[in-house]
């Protein structure tokens, strides 16, 4: 009697605890075989415990100048996609005008469409418009994909937030500006933080849309493809490990860093933004 | 200190014909008011009747549709809300989440480029009773407080005009009666104008020089509290503030100074002086204090007027008992009788006769389909349904 | 203390409030006009591109270049050559929604309502995994599901699995890794409506005699549907348009519609074909996300 009341009481609880470790489980494998000497190329398995492949990241110097590649992209793209996708999110919520409803699927179909189906139709563009593919391609198609998403973020806590705020700003000698300044951008901040670090992750892992649009340029998705096929060297284990233990860091130093009410707007705008797709 | 206000022309603040239309809806229809310089104004008025929308068409928060917003000979109709020495007290707090106590207080002076503002705000902190709040942020306030330091963020800046939205509702009475002294001796001192919105008649009333009862983003009137209430303007004043017993009649004339009515089947007379008609379909109105309760018609003093029925209730509520009689055509009339101890009780169910002095009754013009009106909630009499 | 009159000048005459207007009708077009540029630019006007490639002579290739022709035919084509591929994409995608739901909706609900002061930490621990590369844990999924993995050993020692049978390379891998690719995308807006929810507004319904069933199917269901319309196609568009999972997880025979664009596109370099097969997938998918839309009642869900 009372197991199946404690069993009631918490079993939501322990499945989702079971969908976290599912969630873990990959992850803890690439930590694994982050310490591993692989036996052979193409070999998966645990072999013998090293720290070789930490303490020389780059031995494979060509997975590391992707890494460089991609992040520099992800800057680029993220700095333009949310400088763009911030300034449309304030015109559809803060202003009326005609043709709201074309931009609005002008927003959504990006994100409705397979990421394949833009890759192809991008690359179709470039080679039509004889632009030579490369690193630049590669940003225009990232930021691309990533406005949407920002704007959708963005959007969702402009929404959320009380215009009376900015009437009371006003109405205490605050020009439009000063309003702006001071009210205004620190109310939508953490949205706009959790936009840029959204499309910084989109942009970082993309692989499929930068496949149809790299030219020779290889990004860090698309190396670990390359080596999928050839042997993955170990080192990739160590950059993946790296990214999630960062991620991790940065959250952290985040909630210790804000206020309690800053850190659960940081992580609440993220996924009240329904941030999203895919996670290539 | 005052240097900047001598620049201002001081003045009172008027409205002309201000209009509001949200689409085809009408929230303020075509309100004219003139609030005189450093007086207590107090808006009253049911709940959506365009009692916000007309202070934030004052603020500059919304644009009225037509009409004109005058302080002094300026018109201000159109101006910026930053650019008009006017601060609201907003019904919802509005209190910026992302600033402390501190500086949510400090928000106006800083944005007029005030730089040492530390000393007022403690004061003003004080003057609320919130000191040490300060490091605070309005999430770790309680509603009160929150609402104390709404009050704070707009005294502190000293306009010509404080629009105040309900600023006491969420404090309780005590704390309550202290912050009406507390603003009551600002408003006198600094010789602010105060537009104070509440629901509280008894706050409108001791605070206020003029009250005005709003109906459906109309005035229905506007005088003096004791004005007001003695002599209401319409049916809905009557019953809106305070309770009015209101029979249905007809009236047939002035003749030496007083209104004939006839209602129900009896005759009664009211002063020419208290009559807003003297012909025609009109409501006689009594206020139940203005009632008295005796055991039978020849216990009536001479010079009064009286109407019989039976007690239908008496409810004890300290200071006085509440009766309602019901009358013979079925109305209840609520009778209130302070316990001073000088006269019994009249039991439920006895045969009583209410009487008044026709000097305390007062004539109303009447909708020729209205019927008796003998509470703010009750449409139709209570006799009626039972 | 001032008394003051913060316009210091006076008697500024008020702006005129036509000039103002008009500067604010303005202001929305300049706002959106460079966002909305991109996307018209390297969104849009590819998309009509690639109708007009899907429509090029089939008998083109890259070296002799491609005329228009208004070939209608490669739709047909296509479809008589690949239907298997489609139909597998929207199957294989369909399961995996259907698992997802089954394990993110608990997640989310436990996460939202259920996790007190662990709330931050365990929305982390959904998010976290997507900084890691998305194809660095297929492939770790690889490993896992291995032939000589851990996890087929011990399914064989308990013959859940007969002796020479596997997981990877089967549609089990596929859908699996699909369900794991895209699970978080799914929890986190469902996340997002479910922690608005007021846990009062169930005490409510449970003080009206609604029993725990009832007072999810009657009450947390219904509020967090926003949540769960922007969820579901969050996870189905790009799972039904996904490659990767067939291509590191499975074989051919587990080969999705991506799969061919992909090789038509830069392997085969059959240009009408590859145009032909995106235009059908992104209709496909439109049509799916409408009518679930229409059906399920929300509009403004993105
Ligand atoms: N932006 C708006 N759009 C449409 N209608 C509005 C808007 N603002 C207010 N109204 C309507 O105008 C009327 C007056 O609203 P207002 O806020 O002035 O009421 P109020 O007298 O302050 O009421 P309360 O005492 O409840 O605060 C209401 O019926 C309200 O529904
Ligand atoms: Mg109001």
């Amino acid at each position: 009697m009372r197991v199946s009341r404690w069993l009631a009481d918490r079993w939501v609880m322990i499945v989702a605890l079971l969908v976290l470790g599912y969630l873990a489980l990959p992850i803890l494998v690439v930590a694994g075989l982050s310490f591993n000497r692989p036996s052979s190329r193409l070999s998966y398995d645990f072999n013998e415990f090293t720290l070789d492949n930490w303490r020389q990241p780059c031995a494979t110097s060509d997975m590391c100048d992707a890494v460089v590649r991609s992040v520099q992209i992800g800057f680029i793209a993220t700095v333009v996609a949310t400088v763009l996708g911030t300034l449309m999110a304030f015109a559809l919520v803060r202003h009326r005008f005609r043709g709201r409803a074309g931009i609005n699927v002008l927003i959504f179909l990006p994100m409705a469409t397979p990421e394949l189906v833009m890759g192809t139709s991008l690359l179709a563009l470039f080679v039509s418009a004889g632009v030579p593919q490369g690193f630049w391609t590669i940003v225009i198609a990232h930021v691309m994909f990533c406005v949407s998403f920002v704007v959708v973020t963005v959007k969702a806590r402009l929404a959320g937030m009380d215009r009376r705020l900015e009437e009371a700003a006003m109405d205490l000698y605050a020009s439009e500006w000063q309003t702006f300044r001071r009210i205004t951008l620190p109310l939508v901040l953490p949205g706009i933080v959790a936009a840029a670090l959204l499309a910084f992750s989109l942009s970082f892992d993309d692989f499929i849309i930068t496949n149809f649009n790299a030219g020779t340029t290889v990004t860090f998705p698309m190396y670990v493809w390359g080596a999928a096929q050839r042997g993955i060297p170990p080192q990739v284990n160590v950059i993946g490990t790296a990214m999630f233990a960062i991620a991790l860091l940065l959250v952290g130093l985040s909630s210790l860093r804000g206020r309690r009410a800053r850190r659960a707007n940081l992580l609440a705008a993220a996924p009240a933004a329904r941030p999203a797709r895919r996670p290539s | 200190m005052t240097g900047m206000a001598s620049e201002t022309p001081a003045g009172d603040l008027r409205l002309a014909n201000l209009t509001k239309r949200f689409g085809i809806f009408t929230a303020v229809d075509d309100l004219s008011l003139t609030i005189p310089q450093g007086s207590f104004f107090a808006l009253l008025g049911a709940s959506g009747c365009g009692k916000t929308t007309t202070l934030r068409m004052i603020a500059g928060l919304e644009e009225p549709t037509s009409g004109q917003v005058l302080l002094g000979d300026r018109d201000i109709a159109r101006l910026r809300p930053y650019k008009r020495p006017i601060n609201t007290v907003f019904q919802s707090y509005a209190l910026f989440p992302h600033l402390t106590i501190f500086e949510n207080v400090a928000f106006g002076l800083r944005r007029r480029g005030i730089r040492s503002v530390d000393d007022e705000v403690t004061r003003m902190l004080s003057l609320v009773q919130l000191d040490g709040f300060g490091p605070r942020r309005p999430a770790q306030l309680s509603g009160g407080q929150q609402q104390r330091v709404a009050l704070a963020r707009a005294l502190i800046n000293q306009p010509q005009v404080l629009l105040l939205d309900e600023p006491l509702g969420a404090l309780d009475l005590k704390l309550r009666r202290q912050m009406q002294i507390e603003l009551k001796r600002i408003q006198t001192e600094v010789g602010i104008t105060f537009v104070h919105v509440t629901h509280d008649q008894e706050e409108a009333m001791t605070m206020a020089d003029t009250v005005a009862v709003m109906n459906a983003g109309r005035i229905e009137q506007l005088g003096a509290p004791a004005d007001i209430y003695e002599f209401p303007a319409t049916a809905f004043v009557a019953n809106f503030l305070g309770q009015s017993n209101l029979l249905a009649g007809e009236a047939a004339g002035t003749s030496g100074g007083e209104v004939a009515v006839t209602a129900h089947g009896a005759r009664f007379s009211v002063p020419a002086g208290r009559s807003r008609a003297d012909r025609g379909p009109v409501h006689l109105g009594v206020r139940p204090e203005k009632l008295h309760l005796v055991g039978s018609a020849d216990q009536v003093p001479a010079g009064h007027q009286h109407v019989t029925g039976v007690v239908s209730d008496a409810s004890y509520v300290g200071v006085s008992t509440q009766y309602l009689l019901r009358t013979g055509w079925g109305t209840e009339l609520s009778v209130f009788a302070a316990n001073s101890g000088t006269s019994a009780r009249v039991p439920v169910g006895s045969e009583a006769v209410a009487y008044w002095d026709p000097r305390h009754a007062f004539l109303l013009p009447r909708d020729a389909a209205d019927t008796d009106r003998t509470a703010p909630v009750l449409d139709e009499p209570v006799g009626a349904s039972s | 203390m001032t008394l003051l009159a913060p316009t210091g000048s006076g008697q500024a005459p008020p702006a005129p409030p036509a000039a103002r207007s008009g500067r604010h009708r303005l202001l929305p077009y300049l706002l959106l006009l460079p966002g909305a540029a991109w996307l018209l630019i390297f969104f849009g006007v590819p998309l009509v591109q690639l109708a007009a490639a899907s429509l090029y002579d089939p008998g083109g290739s890259l070296s002799t270049g491609y005329a228009l022709t208004w070939a209608f035919g490669n739709y047909p084509d296509v479809v008589q050559a690949y239907w298997p591929q489609f139909l597998r994409s929207f199957g294989y995608a369909g399961l995996a929604l259907v698992l997802a739901l089954l394990l993110g909706y608990p997640l989310a609900y436990a996460i939202a309502q259920k996790a007190g002061r662990w709330k931050n930490l365990l929305l982390v621990c959904v998010v976290a995994p997507m900084f890691t590369s998305f194809l660095v844990r297929t492939l770790a999924w690889k490993t896992i599901l291995s032939d000589n993995g851990a996890l087929v050993g011990l399914l064989r020692d308990v013959h859940l699995l007969a002796p020479d049978g596997r997981l990877l390379a089967t549609p089990f891998a596929v859908v699996l890794g699909l369900t794991y690719n895209f699970l978080p995308f799914l929890v986190l807006p469902l996340y997002a409506s479910l922690e608005r929810l007021d846990y009062r507004l169930l005490e409510a319904a449970t003080d009206l005699y609604a029993s725990p069933v009832q007072a999810f199917r009657r009450v947390t269901l219904p509020l967090s549907m926003p949540g769960l319309v922007a969820g579901t196609l969050l996870f189905f568009i790009p799972a039904s348009g996904d490659y990767i999972n067939a291509e590191l997880l499975g074989t051919p025979n587990e080969y999705m519609i991506g799969n061919v664009i992909d090789s038509a596109f830069l392997v085969r370099l059959d240009y009408p074909q590859g145009a032909a097969l995106s235009f059908l997938l992104m209709a496909a998918i439109l049509a799916v996300v409408f009518g679930y839309l229409r059906r399920a009642g929300t509009e403004e869900v993105l």
